[in-house]
This record gives C-alpha cells, structure tokens and sequence, in this order.
C-alpha cells in the first residue's frame, strides 16, 4: 500500500502559487529595492512550472477521477479543475519569463511578480469553485491583482487609464455577480453548486432566480471579455504591460470560462431549466454577438495590439459557442470538452502573439501594422513565430489551433446548432483578412523605418519560442488534448 | 516509415536552411534537397504495391496507420502510403524542388536562407499531400501548402506581387473551406457505418451507396452537392475556366524557382485531388454529368489556349499554356477509362516536368536580357545557343512531339476518352484542335524571339548562361525524353492503380 497523500495535497497546483507569492514577498520585504530580476523571476518561473507540473502529474495520475471535495464541499478537485490548473500554469510560466525582459527598467519588480503568482491563484481556484462563495472570492482574488498589474506602468497614461477603467468595470460586474448570488441563494436558500440545482424546484419564484442567473451571467461575461460586458477589454490589453495582456486575454478569460462552465452545468443543468430559464437562448445570443462584433471591430483597429484585444473577444464568443450547445443530452460531453480543448490551445497561441508584441515593444518597433513592415528582415525567427500564431487563431491547420476550432464546432453541428457553427465558420474565415495582415506586414512589405534591433532578449525569445513549439506540437499530440478535455467535461455532465 | 522518413528530413532541411547565413543558404539546400530526391529514388526501385489506394483488394506501399485522435465516435488516423498514383507525383516533387532550387540561384539575390527555407518546407508540405490517406491529415498538408506559396510570392515576386500573392491566396483559401465542407458533409452523411475520416474506407462505404440523409437532404442531392462542393474546390487549384484567373497573376509575379514550383506540382494538387476524392469516391455522379464536365474540360483548353495565343509575355503564354494543358487531365480522368484515367495521371508528370522546363528557360532568358516581352527581343540563337537549343526541344515537348514525355500523355488521353461516353467523340475532337493552337503560339513566340537577326530593347550584355542555369534544363529534357521513350517507368504502376477505377465503372480501352 502505496503512502496516501492527505486530501488537501490535490490542491497542490494551488498551493504552489501561493507559496511562490510568499516567496517572492520575503524576497521583497528583506531587499525592497531589488534589482536582482534573475531571483524574482526566477522564483516565479519555478512556481509557475511547478504548479504546472503539479497539474500534469495529477492528470495523468489519474487523481481527478475521482473527485476530491474539501472543506465542507466548498472545493472540488476533478479531472476538470486541473485539466484549467495546467492551462493557468503554462501561460503563468510563459508570462513570467517574457517579463524578465519586459519588465527590466521599471520598479515594483518584487510585487509585479508576486502580483501575478496571486492572480494564479485565484485563476486555479476558479474551476475549483463548488460553492457561490468560493466562486465570487476567487474570481476577486483573481481580478483585484489583475487591476494593480494593468495599471503598474505608473508613469504611463495610457497604463494608468487602462487600470482605471478595468477597475471601474469590475467593480460594476462584480456588484452584479453577488447580487445574483444572492438572489440564487434567496430562492434556493445553498451556497453550494450541487444542492442549488436540487432545492430550486420551488415553484413561484422562477421570475427572481431568473434574474439571478442572468446576473451570475453577466459576472462570469466580465471576466471573460464577452459582450455585453467586453468594454474594458480593448482598453486594457492595450494600455497594461504585453505579458499582462497575454496574461489576462489567455489565462484569464480560460477562468471566466472555468468557473462559467461549471456553474452552469452544476448548478442550472439545462435539462431542469430548459422549460423556465433558459439561459441557453441567452448564451446563444451572446455568443452570436460576441464573436460578430469581435471580429469586425479587429477588423478595422490600426494596431496590431488592439487587433489581438478584440480578437481575444471574438474567441470568447468561439468558446461561447460550447455553453450555448449544451442541450443536458449525450452530446454535451464532445462540445464542452471541445470548448475547453480550444481554450487549452488558445492559451498558448493567443499568449505567444501577445508576447510577439511584448517583443516588439521591448524593440520600440512602433504600434501600428505599418510599423510592422519588414520586421521579418531583422527577426526572421520570431516573426515565422508569429505568423504561426496568427495562421493558427485564423485556424489554418498549421497548428492544433484549426483542430481545436473544427472540434468545437462539429461538437455544436453535432448537439443540433449548426447555424452556430456556420456563425462561427463565417466569422473565422473572416478573421483571416485581419490576421493575414500582420503576416503581411512583418514579410512582404518594405520597411519604413530604421529598426534598431540591438540585442535579442533570451526571456522573451525562449517565452515565444515556447508557445510556437507547443502549438505546433499539440497538432500530432491532439490526441491526449482531446482525451484529457473530454474527461474534464465528463466530471461535469 | 520511409513517408515519414522523407517529410522529416524535408522538413529538418527547412528549418537547418532558414537557420543559415544568406550566403550558403542556396548551395545548402540544394544539396541537402538531394536527400528527398535519393529518398523517392530509392522507394521508387523498391516500390511494391498493387491496386488503387482506395479502393478494397489493394496493397499499399510504405504505409503506416495509427491512431491519432479518437473523438466521440470518430477517429482521425496518420494514415499514409503510396500506389500507383501517388509514387510517381512523389518522385516529380523530389526531382522538381531540386532543379527549381538549383535554378534559384541566379534570380533569388536577398533573403536567401528564408527563401530556400520556404521552398523546402513547400516541397514537405507537398509530399505530405500526395502520400496522405486519412482526410484530415491530408487537408493539413493541403493547407500547410499555401503558406509557404503566399510568402514566396508576395516577397520574391515582381511588381504586383502583392496582389497577386493575395488574391492566390483568397481564391484558394475559398475553394478549401468548399471542399472542406463538401467532404465533411459526405462522412457525416454516411451516418453511424463510418467513423472515420480515413479516405480508403469512405471511398468503399461511399461506392457500396450506403450514403444517407443529412438533415433534411437526401442522399442523390447530398452527393451532387458534395461533388460540386469539391470539384469547385479542386477546379480552383487545377485550375478550370472560369476558375483560373488568379494563375496568370501568381505567375507572372511569381519568381522563376515558384513558377516551376506552382505549374510544376501545385496544379498537380488540384488534379490528384480530383482523381482521388471526386473521380474515385462518387463515380456515378461524375459519369452522370460527364458531358458537362467535359465541356469544362474543353473549354480550359481551347480557351487556354487561345489566351495564351494573345499573349506577349512569354511567362503568361507558358502560365495559359498550362490551364490548356490540365484541361486534357480533366478530360482524361472524365473518360473513366484506363487509358483515359492513367494518361490524365501521367500527363500530371510529364507537363509537371515540360512546364517546369518551360518556366525554367523562360527565367534563365529573363536573367539575361531582363525582359520577358516577345517584341521586345529577337535572335537570342546566336548569343546563347544552348538555352535556346533546350527551349525549343521544351516546346516541342508541349506541342506533344512523339518520343517525348507530352506525346505519350495526350495520345493515351486521346485514345481513352474517344468513344468514352455520349458525345465523347466531338469533345476528344475538339481538345485535339488545342495542340494545333499550341503549335501556332509556340512557333509564333519562337521564331520571333529566338530567331533572326539579334535585337534587343534593354541595355544588358547577352551571353551563355551560367553552368547552374542550364544544368536543370538539360536534366529536365532529358528526363522528358526518356519518359518519352519508355512511359511504362511510370506507366505500369499508373495503369496498375486506375484499373480498379476504371474496370468497375465498366470502361473499355
């Protein structure tokens, strides 16, 4: 008989974050001035990796098959939490070894990372998440950190502003999901996901918990940049540090969709609530909009930055696509494994690109595609990266991203909603045009301006390097991808 | 393994070429493109397989199948192998990319190592695409193709050569989400009997009529639609008239080493394609409607040919001369019979190589004079008699001289599609009167470039090209030839592989 770890060993992903952010608090409280980057991001690599490898090893294991529940059932450990810990954990490590370059001239080294080791936390707590109370503190736990990292360029307006404005929208948004928590737990009178979806069977009172989960919607549409609640979206990946970009259009938005995907098939399954509430339609429609409206305001942005935000926002409205086909039939399992698959793969593409324009900031290269042109002169090997993250959000099969996106939508095909999927095709075939254009740029047109490439940062070039291997190598190795997604979505429906 | 061998190796050259300085980047990947070319070879000599890929009671060559994503109740497999079809389009892409490499040595004067590094990830993709069996893997490489085209183009291309790399890479890129979703719509069409994207078994469960309803369609419409969803697809890439505009354009921008690229195997995609999905999978539509495929079929060449005619660019004339010349591989193919099938497949070959040549002795002219103008130039016999010499044997080549690799081809798609089917007669007729255009145009471009007395409008100084310019001329010519004189090289293989195509659809000749 093999030793048996304790129960709460199954949150280790979880704890490692924390205990990095410890760390790396000492660090800045014995040496508040630091300027030994090496150390700081370092500890955060490790913590993140670690994390990561914490989630892998328990995936593989086997550990989440059976689901551990921990304290008073508030948490839940399943094949699904850390299938979303893996995910948080990779694009953490990503994030943190492209800011040993990104961020070497600016100050609060010590609390940008311990920032970030925070907002993990609370990311990999999200899918955790079995009671409404866990679910409203870790989704603050990992936004409040997420305000202070956007706006940590203080001496940068647009930084400061961009925070600002994040702020005052999840403020808004987080006041909206706790009402509608609390008109959830006044008609059904738990906290916990499984006992709401038994005790609301109360007639009567279906016009207040309508409201409520129409509100809980709307929290969870913040947090994961869909309409109508995307606003601070372009704002913020725009104005905050590139790696936060990456950080929050990748890891985040996966948490929002985390948490989303659990609530609502764990606690509002839609075969009780198909004939009252049906959140359903209201899904449907927002992710019909969401992916539109995405697609054609980065159609018309002038920088490359902005493009990938409101990209970012159509691929919420992709990954919409699985909660709005869920029809509490057999086919639920393929769809919503296939959403989750594709936010594993967007994780790592939609991060490299950002991190490309990390890179091309840490160059001064300028915001627009125009600044753009030529660049693949000068950076052959960073810019064949980028055109590999841009063909695959496109979802060209240069990478696993066309697989990710096909199964998605042969899941929704399947489940009956074609005219999603045919949404969804003729918005992605028209991402196309935008993405081509950075292609475009960075190889075919002439440059227009002196580039003065000096030195080629080893964090940011191994980050990059990093995301264009995988998702490339998620191509052949889909196989395990979709096998791990489908159990994570058999342990919720 | 060797399939795999081979693309690995393809693609490891890539990566070592874009890795390296500008200077060597040109000799390196030429000899390292050698690999794949020993590689083909080898399989070539060692090639043992009988029947149609597809098709039940066949064995393959080199084939692996393994599992590569189970999903719900479909499975996606890495299934790849060769037949008769397959292995004579993988040693011309072997052989091509090295001649086109060599050949890029003169025009290709910046960027090198990016160049040769995209040339040799196309020709990756390329194999990639004639030696896969499951759909989905096939479609990867179909699309992974493009890629590599848009950027050879739109950097290394003349004057237009953005749009002309954009709008190859719009027009395609439609025709893909087309056959994409015509195929798709087959396989879930079939219903709960295949679960499996993998061609040979969809090609069996598709010609045994165990097609269902989709949806509210019905099986007879579902199969029309998926026919003409793909042939729209494919027709693009072949390409058909009215299909073909965006090739003059790609050629015309495109540097020389793309151009023998693109006519050489590009358009060989298209054709392969249709062979293989539309001809093999649903015969009975195709038969159904073989007079109104035919009618395309003559059109591309008259019309081909005619607009080739009018030219005065000498790299258009060889780009329309090519939409005429696939025209017969249509025809061929429409014919379902095994002279009919397998000349359409050799013709795939021998034009890959004679447009190849075409394209390639067009270039080295242009290094010379650096102009492409028919009335801008005449009498370059006397200043470099070798090129010339190669050109005109090329030529002669196209116009379908006997013991050349052309003549064989088209007489064995003349023979198969005469008396083919209804009204075959008129349309055989009326593709012939193609060469005799062909000859006109050819002669005419000719005589007045090569011949007379020596005049040129630009200021260069013409001599004999360089040893590397020719040595891929004379290679090619001779590799015509001698499929010329022996077509069984190839010929044997093809006829063993479209047999079983053309056998069960009851064809003669």
């Amino acid at each position: 008989m093999a030793y048996q770890l304790p129960g709460w060993a199954a949150l280790a992903p979880t704890l490692t974050f924390v205990a990095a952010a410890l760390v790396l608090f000492l660090i800045d409280s014995i040496d508040p001035d630091s300027e030994n980057r090496a150390l700081l991001a370092g500890t955060a690599t490790v913590g993140s990796l670690v994390a990561a490898g914490f989630a892998a090893w328990f995936l593989i294991a086997g550990t989440g098959e059976e689901p551990f529940t921990l304290y008073a059932d508030s948490l839940v450990v399943d094949s699904m939490s850390l299938f979303f810990a893996f995910v948080f954990a990779s694009v953490t490590a990503m994030v943190v070894v492209a800011s040993y370059d990104y961020m070497r001239d600016h100050s609060y080294q010590g609390e940008y990372y311990a920032l970030v080791m925070l907002a993990a936390t609370g990311m990999t707590l999200m899918p955790a998440a079995n009671s409404l109370a866990v679910v409203f503190i870790s989704l603050e736990l990992a936004s409040l950190p997420s305000y202070a990292l956007v706006a940590i360029l203080k001496k940068n307006r647009g930084s400061v502003e961009a925070g600002l404005k994040y702020f005052l929208i999840g403020a808004l948004s987080s006041s909206i999901l706790a009402y509608g928590i609390s008109l959830v737990y006044g008609v059904s009178g738990t906290l916990l996901l499984p006992e709401i979806a038994s005790a609301v069977e109360i007639e009567g009172l279906t016009g207040v918990l309508g409201i409520g989960v129409l509100m809980i919607l709307g929290g969870f549409a913040f947090k994961t940049a869909s309409v109508p609640f995307h606003f601070w979206a372009p704002e913020a990946y725009e104005g905050a540090p590139a790696p936060i970009s990456a950080f929050l259009s990748s890891a985040s938005k996966a948490a929002g969709f985390a948490v989303a995907f659990r609530v609502f098939t764990v606690a509002f399954p839609v075969e009780a609530y198909v004939a009252t509430i049906d959140w359903v339609l209201a899904v449907q429609i927002l992710a019909v909009v969401t992916m539109t409206l995405g697609n054609f305001a980065a159609a018309t942005q002038d920088t490359v930055k902005r493009m990938l935000a409101y990209s970012s926002v159509g691929h919420a409205g992709y990954a919409l696509i699985a909660l709005a086909s869920l029809t509490g039939t057999g086919s639920d399992q393929f769809v919503l494994g296939g959403g989750m698959a594709h936010l594993l793969v967007y994780g790592f593409m939609n991060t490299g690109a950002f991190l490309f324009v990390a890179l091309a900031e840490y160059w001064s290269v300028g915001r627009t595609f125009e600044d753009y042109n030529g660049l693949a002169k000068q950076a052959p090997f960073a810019c064949a990266a980028m055109t590999l993250f841009m063909f695959n959000l496109a979802g060209l099969p240069v990478g696993a991203g066309f697989m990710s996106k096909y199964f998605l939508f042969a899941g929704a095909v399947g489940a009956g909603f074609w005219w999603l999927t045919a949404v969804g095709a003729i918005n992605s075939a028209l991402s196309l045009y935008y993405y081509s254009r950075v292609v475009k740029a960075m190889w075919i047109e002439e440059p227009t301006q002196e580039f003065a490439i000096e030195s080629k940062p080893v964090g940011l070039y191994a980050a990059i390097a990093a995301a264009a291997v995988v998702t490339v190598l998620l191509l052949p190795g889909f196989g395990p991808v979709w096998a791990f997604a489908q159990d994570a979505a058999a342990a919720l429906v | 393994m060797w399939i795999e061998a081979l693309i690995a190796v393809t693609l490891a050259s890539a990566a070592v070429v874009f890795l390296a300085p500008n200077k060597v980047a040109g000799k390196l990947a030429f000899v390292l493109s050698l690999l794949p070319v020993g590689g083909s070879l080898w399989m070539y000599s060692t090639y043992e397989a009988s029947g149609n890929a597809l098709l039940e009671g066949s064995t393959l060559a080199f084939e692996t199948n393994y599992q590569w994503v189970v999903a719900g109740p479909y499975s996606l497999n890495w299934h790849v192998g060769l037949d008769g079809i397959s292995m004579p389009l993988i040693a011309l892409t072997t052989v091509l990319t090295s001649l086109a490499l060599l050949a890029s040595w003169t025009p290709i004067q910046e960027r090198q190592s990016q160049f040769y590094g995209l040339m040799l990830f196309l020709e990756a993709s390329l194999l990639g695409v004639f030696s896969a069996l499951d759909f989905f893997v096939w479609f990867v490489f179909w699309e992974m193709v493009l890629v590599p085209m848009y950027v050879l183009i739109g950097v290394w291309g003349g004057p237009r050569r953005k749009y002309a790399a954009i709008k190859m890479f719009v027009y395609t890129n439609i025709a893909s989400l087309a056959l994409f979703i015509g195929f798709v719509a087959l396989v879930f069409g079939l219903g709960d009997s295949v679960t499996t994207f993998d061609m040979p078994t969809v090609a069996q469960a598709l010609r045994a009529g165990e097609l269902g309803s989709l949806g509210p369609i019905g099986p007879e419409t579902l199969k029309v639609a998926a026919f003409v969803a793909m042939f729209v697809g494919f027709a693009v890439k072949v390409p058909v008239v009215p299909f073909h505009t965006w090739l003059p354009d790609a050629h015309v921008e495109a540097p020389t080493p793309v151009s023998i690229m693109l006519a050489g195997v590009l358009l060989k995609m298209g054709t392969y394609a249709l062979l293989r999905f539309n001809f093999t999978m649903l015969p009975d539509v195709a038969q159904a409607n073989a007079q109104l495929i035919a009618i395309f079929a003559v059109v591309s060449v008259l019309y081909g040919a005619m607009l080739a005619l009018a030219q005065t660019d000498l790299k258009r004339i060889v780009a329309y001369s090519s939409v005429s010349s696939m025209g017969y591989v249509i025809l061929g193919l429409v014919a379902y019979t095994v002279y009919g099938m397998g000349g359409a497949t050799f013709q795939m070959v021998a034009h890959g190589l004679i447009s190849g040549l075409m394209f390639m002795a067009v270039g080295v002219i242009y290094n010379t004079t650096h102009t492409r103008m028919v009335s801008d130039m005449s009498g370059l016999a006397s200043k470099m008699p070798f090129t010339v010499a190669v050109f005109v044997a090329g030529a002669f080549g196209y116009m379908g001289l006997p013991l050349m690799a052309g003549f064989a081809a088209e007489l064995f798609i003349f023979l198969g599609s005469f008396g083919a089917f209804e009204g075959s007669v008129l349309f055989t007729a009326a593709a012939m009167f193609g060469i005799v255009i062909v000859a006109g145009y050819l002669l005419l471009a000719m005589q007045r470039t090569l011949f007379g007395p020596f005049e040129l409008e630009t200021d260069y100084e013409v001599g004999p090209a360089a040893f590397h310019d020719v040595a891929p001329l004379v290679v090619l010519i001779l590799l015509v030839i001698l499929l010329g004189v022996d077509p069984n090289i190839f010929f044997g293989m093809i006829q063993d592989a479209v047999n079983p195509i053309a056998a069960a659809t009851g064809g003669g000749a």
